[in-house]
């Protein structure tokens, strides 16, 4: 790699002090504010893992938030009072991650020989399933909880801190959600180098190459079927760490969290961002992260100013944007507003 | 009662409704090679549509009988999904038609979300109840009940996939659709237009889920916004089950569907209580003596059947029961 | 003699009730040029399909190397040392002419997810040497100057070529070549020739399916001809090309 010259430098280190400051700067505005940056990371993570399956491979993968599920049920089963388990953040995390991946591979063998529409319904109806599961494994053995959902989750804690409350130091009170955002941003940073150095490997390489023409990539010497598989598990265990974190920071899990509108949002992050460039996802997922937000500070009073009432609530006005966004960006930009500086005009494989 | 005729009854019925919805993608499929998939949306507004319309004719205390009322909705319903299956086709697949595969899927996965969030806009986010305004007569048969909403739905679902077949096999515009299945090419030699008859598939298919909405929210007396969703992945399960792009495929694939659903619901409960197995019954003989059941996966489950015959499918024949072997190409 | 480098025995293939290949068997020697050919829909390309694994096969075998061959999965034909090009070009077309070369390399390296993302010693050094032998296989086809540009953006000749390149870097001992002068104009085809002759020079076998029939016979040093799915001759040029039965499946049957 060559040598960054002193004006990068500098710009790497404004926005390093800028994304440390944040959170401070965002206390001041209002502590949601903080836990809203917290969600876009999360979000920039799971766009990341699904960048892997979708961007990379090729893969339609729509039941992507069920590994984002078995994440957050690994960390809230074995760190709450439900089983009475308390285990710490590094034996979880990776377990996590590990059970996700191997959801994702069980997921991936049945589907691989399928073509990308059939793939893109088994992995709905797998999230769906999954999501079954979760709602009823609370009898006859109380597993999940059922619909209630685990209550009591234990946060984070590394070192000492505790996340749940505020500390002080060097006269700066941190909350916890702001030092949930640092745990975050470390987590996201490495998602980043993994994310680029994968892309730029004798791995990431293969699953491009699938993407653009599975045939060739078999003639070519690839065992399509392990790399498919490897792009699954790769992708849903970034799924089940962020899961993970998502369990921790929220103290409580329950399947509603979990549907099939959660998968189509990262989706949409990838799609709108750039499918199989990393800074167009990461910006994809930004944007979409906190566009919502401001509707939902400014759709409400806007409409109740103009109609004295609420018209469309944020939420709904939030899935129709989505909807429109996927449906303008395949139309209009089908290569994501950021795409993939050398793949311009991608995805999947070519109609035959 | 006899469970297991009933299951059989009830797994018609609704496997009739899948039949129909099945028809829609298949016949998509059959054209353009790519799944519908805001189909179950379309389905989803047939309902609601018919829904408002029953109520609205309801609410005008007319003299009509409650038959007449029904077809008002579905009269209402056919237009509008007619109109939303072709807007469909010409706003996610028709721009699209040589993008790459996953463009469609995705700008269909767009629509159908919009479809979905209008519809919640306007019907509301809790589940309407669904007139039932059919006098629900239930007639015994050996030791089972089947109901006259059950005789009608599958009746109707009969004469529609007999009507559907009698259309593609003996109508002029019906062989257009089959040559267009066969090679868009060739067909456009041949002077059909191919335009014509895509668009002409993804209306069809809509009319049909149109009924098929009706069907389901009479049978099961209540309509929802997120209803679509679930039953269009049990529609396209059939459909893959029979062979996806085969007519007979998907009304064969329906029914079975709907019986294997019905069955495993009505057995699911018993194969998988602890207490009949030899070994755990032992070890759980306390609760067993005291629930009598220690029942593993009960009929909450029922969804999950329909994602399980269509991975078993993909995976042991993913050219489904009726499909041919798609050629292998190179 | 050479010693005989591929020996396909008795290759049958149906598709449903058409006879696309009938017990062909065929034998290469290590280092020659290998033509097959035939009218259109001989089968040719179907074989071809079979031996790269591509397509299954409904009888037969095929002895390469020294050992059975084992049929039905691409990826292990290409390990055992047998490259392929596409009739009609298959390239991975949004990425670079060096990075398809790079995919190339993939059956003949090892680094895996561990290794790409840890930047270990090993893995940085196996990533060069992949850059370095792509880069040199590159200049060998002669595309070298075209390296950074996408391969969806490269003229025909050299998509070509990059496709050479490409299956160059699997590693074969067999390289088998599907209609490489299909829509080349003479200048190219001439190209084409000398690059496949240099290719036989550096020792390596080559098995070509060609419409051209002048190319064939210039170039190869032994014919086989597929009618209807069926070997009907197989020897030098020379006396294929004065075979009837060649004649015939050529100009049906109106040679007296």
């Amino acid at each position: 790699m060559s040598r960054l010259k002193p004006a990068h430098w500098f710009g790497l280190a404004l926005v390093a002090i800028a994304l440390l400051a944040l959170p401070l700067v965002l206390t001041q505005v209002g502590t949601a504010w903080v836990r809203i940056a917290n969600f876009a990371i999360l979000f920039v993570f799971l766009s990341l893992g699904l960048n892997i399956v979708v961007g990379m491979a090729g893969l339609l993968d729509l039941g992507y938030i069920a590994f984002y599920a078995v994440g957050a049920y690994t960390w809230a089963l074995l760190a709450s009072p439900h089983f009475n388990l308390h285990l710490p953040f590094w034996a979880i995390l990776p377990l996590g991650a590990l059970l996700a991946g191997m959801a994702g591979a069980i997921l991936g063998a049945p589907t691989l020989r399928l073509r990308g529409d059939y793939l893109a319904i088994v992995t709905l109806g797998f999230g769906e399933i999954v999501r079954i599961f979760m709602n009823n494994l609370s009898a006859p053995f109380n597993i999940t909880n059922g619909p209630k959902g685990i209550t009591r989750i234990d946060g984070f804690g590394a070192g000492g801190v505790n996340f749940s409350t505020t500390d002080t130091l060097f006269g700066i009170a941190f909350t916890g959600p702001a030092k949930y955002y640092y745990v975050l941003l470390v987590l996201m940073l490495l998602v980043i180098v993994v994310n680029l150095r994968l892309q730029n490997s004798r791995i990431g390489r293969a699953w491009v190459a699938i993407r653009e023409d599975e045939i060739a990539a078999k003639a070519a010497g690839i065992n399509t079927r392990n790399i498919k598989l490897l792009a699954f598990a790769m992708g849903a265990s970034f799924g089940g760490i962020a899961g993970g974190m998502f369990a921790a920071m929220q103290g409580f899990v329950s399947p509603e969290s979990f549907v099939l509108h959660e998968s189509i949002m990262v989706l949409a992050m990838v799609v709108l961002g750039g499918m199989g460039n990393v800074w167009g996802v990461i910006a994809g997922a930004l944007l979409l992260s906190f566009v919502p937000e401001f509707l939902r500070y400014t759709v409400e009073p806007a409409q109740q100013a103009i109609f004295g009432r609420l018209l469309i609530e944020p939420e709904v006005l939030r899935m129709l944007i989505f909807g429109a966004a996927l449906v303008l960006t395949m139309r209009f930009r089908p290569a994501g507003l950021w795409p993939e500086s050398r793949h311009k005009r991608e995805m999947g494989e070519r109609r035959a | 009662m006899d469970i297991l005729l009933q299951q059989i009854i009830n797994g018609l019925t609704t496997g009739s409704v899948y039949a129909i919805v099945a028809l829609g993608y298949t016949m998509v499929y059959g054209v353009i090679q790519l799944i519908n998939f805001a189909h179950g949306e379309v389905v989803m507004i047939g309902a609601m549509v018919a829904f408002s319309v029953i109520m609205a004719l309801v609410g005008m205390g007319l003299p009509l009988p409650p038959f007449v009322i029904v077809l008002g909705g579905v009269l209402a319903a056919v237009p509008v999904c007619m109109a939303i299956g072709y807007l469909l086709e010409r706003v996610a697949y028709r721009p699209l038609r040589h993008a790459p595969r996953l463009a469609p899927l995705i700008t269909a996965i767009g629509m159908s979300i919009i479809l979905q969030h209008l519809a919640l806009l306007v019907w509301g986010r809790d589940p309407r109840a669904f007139p039932q305004i059919m006098e629900n007569a239930s007639f015994a048969v050996g030791g089972a009940a089947i109901s006259s909403v059950q005789i009608a739905i599958i009746l109707l679902s009969v004469t529609m996939m007999a009507g559907l077949t009698w259309f593609v096999y003996r109508t002029r515009f019906g062989i257009a659709i089959r040559a267009t299945a066969e090679d868009v090419r060739v067909a456009g030699l041949m002077g059909v237009d191919a335009n014509r008859v895509i668009a002409a598939t993804f209306t069809i298919g809509a009319a049909l889920g149109a009924v098929a909405g009706v069907m389901y929210g009479t049978y099961y007396g209540i309509a929802h916004y997120t209803m679509g969703f679930i039953l269009g992945l049990k529609a396209f399960s059939a459909a893959v089950l029979g062979g996806i792009g085969n007519l007979a495929g998907a009304m064969l694939g329906g029914i079975l569907l709907g019986l294997v659903e019905a069955l495993g619901a009505g057995y699911i409960g018993d194969m998988t209580d602890l207490c009949r197995w030899p070994v755990f019954g032992e070890l759980l003989a306390e609760r067993c003596a005291a629930d009598g059941h220690v029942v593993l996966f009960g009929s909450n489950y029922q969804d999950v059947f329909a994602f399980l015959v269509l991975i078993l499918v993909l995976v042991f024949r993913p050219s489904g029961l009726l499909g041919e072997r798609v050629a292998e190409r190179a | 003699m050479r010693e005989v480098l591929l020996e396909a025995r008795g290759i049958g293939k149906r598709f449903g009730g058409i006879h696309a290949l009938k017990d062909v068997s065929l034998t290469i020697r290590a280092g020659e040029i290998y033509g097959l050919i035939g009218p259109n829909g001989a089968g040719k390309t179907t074989f071809f399909n079979v031996l790269t694994g591509l397509y299954s096969r409904d009888a037969g075998e095929v002895l390469f190397a020294g050992g059975p061959l084992e049929l039905g999965s691409p990826h292990l034909v290409a390990r055992a040392g047998i490259a392929r090009t596409f009739q009609n070009i298959r390239l991975f077309g949004n990425m670079s002419a060096l990075e398809n070369v790079m995919v190339g390399r993939h059956v003949r390296t090892s680094a895996g997810v561990l290794g790409a993302i840890l930047r270990t010693r090993a893995q940085r050094a196996e990533e060069a040497a992949i850059r370095r032998r792509a880069e040199e296989l590159l200049r060998y086809v002669g595309i070298h100057h075209r390296a950074g540009d996408l391969a969806r953006h490269l003229a025909y000749g050299d998509q070509r070529r990059l496709e050479i390149a490409r299956a160059l870097a699997t590693e074969p001992k067999l390289l088998a070549l599907d209609e490489p002068a299909a829509g080349m104009n003479a200048t190219e085809t001439a190209a084409l020739r000398q690059l496949v002759e240099g290719l036989r020079a550096d020792g390596l076998t080559v098995l070509l399916i060609e419409h051209d029939v002048k190319l064939v016979m210039g170039l190869c040093d032994r014919v086989a001809v597929l009618d209807y799915g069926e070997k009907i001759a197989e020897d030098v040029p020379e006396i294929v090309q004065r075979d009837p039965k060649v004649i015939e499946a050529y100009l049906g049957g109106s040679v007296g």
